[in-house]
């Protein structure tokens, strides 16, 4: 057994040498010092980690002497953190990365918290979101795809991620653009782009949906064809056009943001709003949008909240469209 | 040959003495958390995934591959020794190896568990070098229904096998296939058996299924009779595996790394699902005292699904270096690091960076090597925590398991869960129910319902589709013979009479 400890504390030890332990002494002193937190609302490897393991880094580039702590709260597309949040009301050493997808996991699971109870911070960055086929698909363009779908929506299968999620979303919003009832959509949920991609490259779906950077190398190695993307600009580098050319008006970020509990005073959001607009300006965060082919989409204040209120309704507007709540 | 010119120079990459520290911390890491039951490699990774920022790619893609292999062998210790695994992989292990080890037997089937994970991971990687391509086109044609047929097949394979009493088999594997309805719906997100529990939305985590009905049914299963009952003393026994042993071991792990190698590059495959396919070929092809000996501690038992699993994992880097396809958990924590490092795996991969490729293959053959250096001189210490009076013991596991269940999400509504399994573990064990199924239940049963029914909404409702392709024909016609042959075993033994039982089906 003695051997077993010494594994569990080599193992604890490695990890907190790593500036990585799970949980440690939260909240304390407010006002600017003292431990910064950052919760990530998922799983350690996905996207609201890998933001706040990135916006960690940026945030000691930017002020050596702050200490900064990443914890990772999984579960329920982030609703489960959003609660946790909800209960740390005042705390202002605390931000939560959240994003677009929680806001459709806030609708989905009739959560009892809402962003309502939070103080908006930041958005940091957007990512598109691109719809594919399969090399030899009989579908050429979005106009093919927009016939098929009023032909028979049975017959179209949409291979992407979790239901209700932003893959989920955009296919809805096309199906809408395209007079075609988004409750009709045969959507075929996968658990992440990588069984969406099997499943395309395989020629078992008509065409998937999921975050550019999921499909955009094999666009260019010619394993799939972009019918479309959500931006509202062409991106460089990519042959694809937007979906506003092809003809559908759709048009989504799969934006990712921070927020911070509710009811903390306006010293502590200043100061909060200020530290982020310094690890925005850090180069550890800079490098990390360059390689992770994020858009840097940076907005503040009042601005943010606004989005973030619009986005909220659109999200609720399109999850009931297509029958997604109970 | 081009790619073994390469795969020299990879090894020159490789041997770096940096390196090799870096691979021995790897193998190290990986198999004490294989060791812990609830935390994985997974998550082992992810909370590594840091240094990528400071330490060169080689190097830690080096340590990452040694993490990988040594959690599968990990897992496989305190299944043997304790009947408690520390990974789902390793499950099955616990089903002989642990009966092997309380008849003194425990350092041959940590041995033949070492060595065939070593064996398998070797075959496994050298795959992986000159089969890639085969084996990714081979997955990728595997459709929804295939995995349905796949579902059924290993449904009917383990069902038949597992379990003395069917009734108790089914009643077992039943109440898996309810644990695994918990959560939000895949297909229309609609929350399921949640009773209003956000925590339950995500479902329960296998691992908290596995330790729960395991670990904590087994020490209360144990700390329940040691007042009835002096306990019987485990005997330690001989050091090494005999003859015999290794005679007996061979033809398992080399059918362990068939099975296990092709299932890790199927999307969803995992891990589990060779390990129980092993498991059942085994059992089906023993004769003689290896066939009496299957449910006392057969050393096949635990060879087979032994080096079933560490196959998995070489088989889950070929999708993931050749198209970007992560294919299990470990495996999509794997491709993050790459785009930490802004590369992306995928066809290109091999052609611009052919340095770190190869110089991670090369790493897999060393890490493995050193797994077997490390493991199997202690597999006669290991064998010795058998000695350890009880309670400690049981003690012991029982905070482990807390600990590590706690440590996958932090939240209190695991332990709870993990609790109450545990106490249904108890009583599965005392109303004489086999666990084993439930797990099982648990992992095929959502991903049974999911592809069918991705399947049919592809056709678009019509059930012909579950029979249009070759290989789920093929898949489903093997699980109609698993289903048949013990009838019709039974109607010739019936019609014969025939004291010659034991080898009538040869």
């Amino acid at each position: 057994m003695r051997m077993r400890i010494l594994a569990a504390l080599a193992a604890i030890s490695l990890a907190a040498l790593t500036g990585c332990g799970e949980n440690a002494g939260g909240g304390g002193a407010s006002g600017g010092t003292g431990t910064l937190r950052i919760m990530a609302p998922a799983s350690p490897g996905g996207g609201w980690d890998q933001t706040s393991r990135v916006a960690e880094q940026a945030l000691k580039a930017a002020d050596p002497k702050r200490r900064v702590e990443v914890y990772n709260v999984p579960g329920a597309g982030g609703t489960i953190g959003l609660s946790q949040l909800a209960g740390e009301k005042g705390n202002g050493n605390l931000l939560m990365t959240m994003g677009l997808v929680m806001l459709g996991a806030i609708e989905q699971n009739k959560s009892k918290v809402t962003l309502a109870e939070t103080t908006p911070i930041a958005k940091l960055t957007e990512e598109y979101e691109i719809v594919v086929v399969p090399a030899d698909s009989p579908l050429k363009q979005l106009s093919d795809l927009v016939a098929a779908w009023k032909a028979d929506p049975a017959k179209v299968s949409v291979a992407g991620g979790s239901a209700g999620g932003t893959d989920h979303i955009v296919a809805g919003l096309m199906a809408k653009a395209a007079g075609v009832d988004p409750k009709k959509v045969n959507y075929i949920a996968h658990s992440g782009g990588g069984e969406a991609l099997n499943a395309l490259l395989g020629g078992k779906v008509t065409i998937g949906i999921s975050g550019v950077g999921e499909f955009a190398e094999h666009v260019r190695s010619g394993k799939l064809r972009a019918l479309g993307i959500t931006s509202a600009q062409p991106i460089s580098g990519l042959d694809a056009p937007t979906l506003k050319e092809g003809g559908l008006d759709v048009e989504l970020a799969n934006w990712r943001g921070m927020v911070a509990p509710g009811g903390i005073s306006e010293g502590d959001k200043k100061a909060l709003t200020d530290l982020v607009t310094k690890m925005h300006d850090a180069q550890p965060w800079k490098d990390a949008v360059a390689k992770n082919g994020w858009i840097d989409s940076f907005q503040t204040g009042q601005q943010f909240a606004d989005y973030l209120n619009a986005e909220q309704a659109r999200v609720k507007g399109i999850i009931a469209e297509m029958g997604l709540v109970s | 040959m081009d790619s073994l010119q390469l795969l020299i120079d990879g090894f020159g990459a490789a041997l770096t003495p940096v390196n090799l520290l870096y691979a021995l911390v790897g193998v190290t890491l990986g198999t004490l958390v294989g060791v812990l039951p609830g935390i994985g490699p997974a998550m082992t990774v992810a909370l590594l995934l840091p240094i990528t920022f400071t330490v060169p790619p080689a190097s830690a893609f080096i340590m990452f591959a040694g993490i990988y292999y040594g959690g599968m062998y990990g897992g496989s210790t305190t299944s043997i020794l304790l009947n408690t695994p520390g990974e789902s992989s390793s499950m099955i292990t616990a089903l002989e190896g642990n009966k092997m080890a309380r008849r003194g037997r425990a350092a041959q089937a940590l041995a033949t568990a070492a060595i065939g994970s070593f064996v398998a991971g070797t075959i496994a990687t050298a795959l992986l070098v000159v089969a890639a391509p085969a084996v990714v086109a081979f997955a990728i044609s595997f459709g929804p229904e295939d995995y349905f047929a796949l579902a059924i097949l290993a449904f009917t394979a383990v069902s038949a096998v597992l379990s003395r009493s069917l009734v108790r088999g089914l009643a077992s594997l039943g109440l898996g296939l309810v644990i695994g309805l918990i959560g939000i719906d895949q297909q229309t997100g609609q929350a399921r058996l949640t009773m209003g529990v956000p925590q339950l939305l995500d479902g329960i985590d296998v691992v908290i299924v596995a330790v729960g009905l395991f670990a904590l049914g087994e020490a209360l299963y144990v700390a329940s009779r040691l007042r009835h009952s002096t306990p019987e003393v485990v005997p330690v026994g001989r050091a090494w595996m005999g003859r015999a042993d290794w005679a007996r071991s061979w033809k398992p792990w080399l059918r362990g790394t068939a099975l296990g190698f092709p299932f890790g590059a199927l999307p969803g495959g995992g891990a589990e699902i060779p390990t129980f396919l092993s498991y059942a070929a085994e059992k089906k092809l023993a004769r003689g005292t290896a066939r009496e000996e299957y449910g006392k501690g057969a050393i096949e038992g635990v060879a087979g699904p032994e080096a079933a699993n560490n196959a998995s994992a070489a088989g889950t880097l070929v999708p993931l270096l050749t198209l970007g396809l992560p294919t299990s958990a470990t495996a999509a924590i794997l491709l993050a690091a790459f785009q930490q490092y802004g590369l992306q795996p995928g066809p290109q991969l091999f052609d611009h960076n052919p340095a770190l490729v190869w110089g991670m293959i090369a790493s897999l053959f060393i890490g493995n090597t050193m797994l077997l250096v490390l493991n199997l001189p202690l597999a006669p210490l290991w064998a010795r925590v058998l000695r350890i009076p009880r309670p400690y013991l049981y003690a012991g596991i029982v905070v482990f398991a807390a600990l590590g269940v706690y440590a996958l999400n932090g939240t209190v509504v695991d332990l709870v869960v993990l609790y109450v399994l545990g106490l249904l573990g108890f009583a599965m064990r005392r109303f004489g129910l086999p666990v084993a199924p439930a797990v099982i239940g648990m992992i095929l049963g959502p991903m049974a319902e999911i592809q069918l029914r991705r399947a049919l909404a592809i056709g678009a409702g019509d059930v012909s589709v579950l029979v249009k392709s070759p290989v789920a024909v093929v898949l489903l016609l093997l699980a109609l013979g698993a289903l048949l042959t013990p009838l019709v075993r039974k109607l010739a033994v019936r019609r014969e009479l025939a004291p010659t039982v034991i080898h009538e089906e040869d």
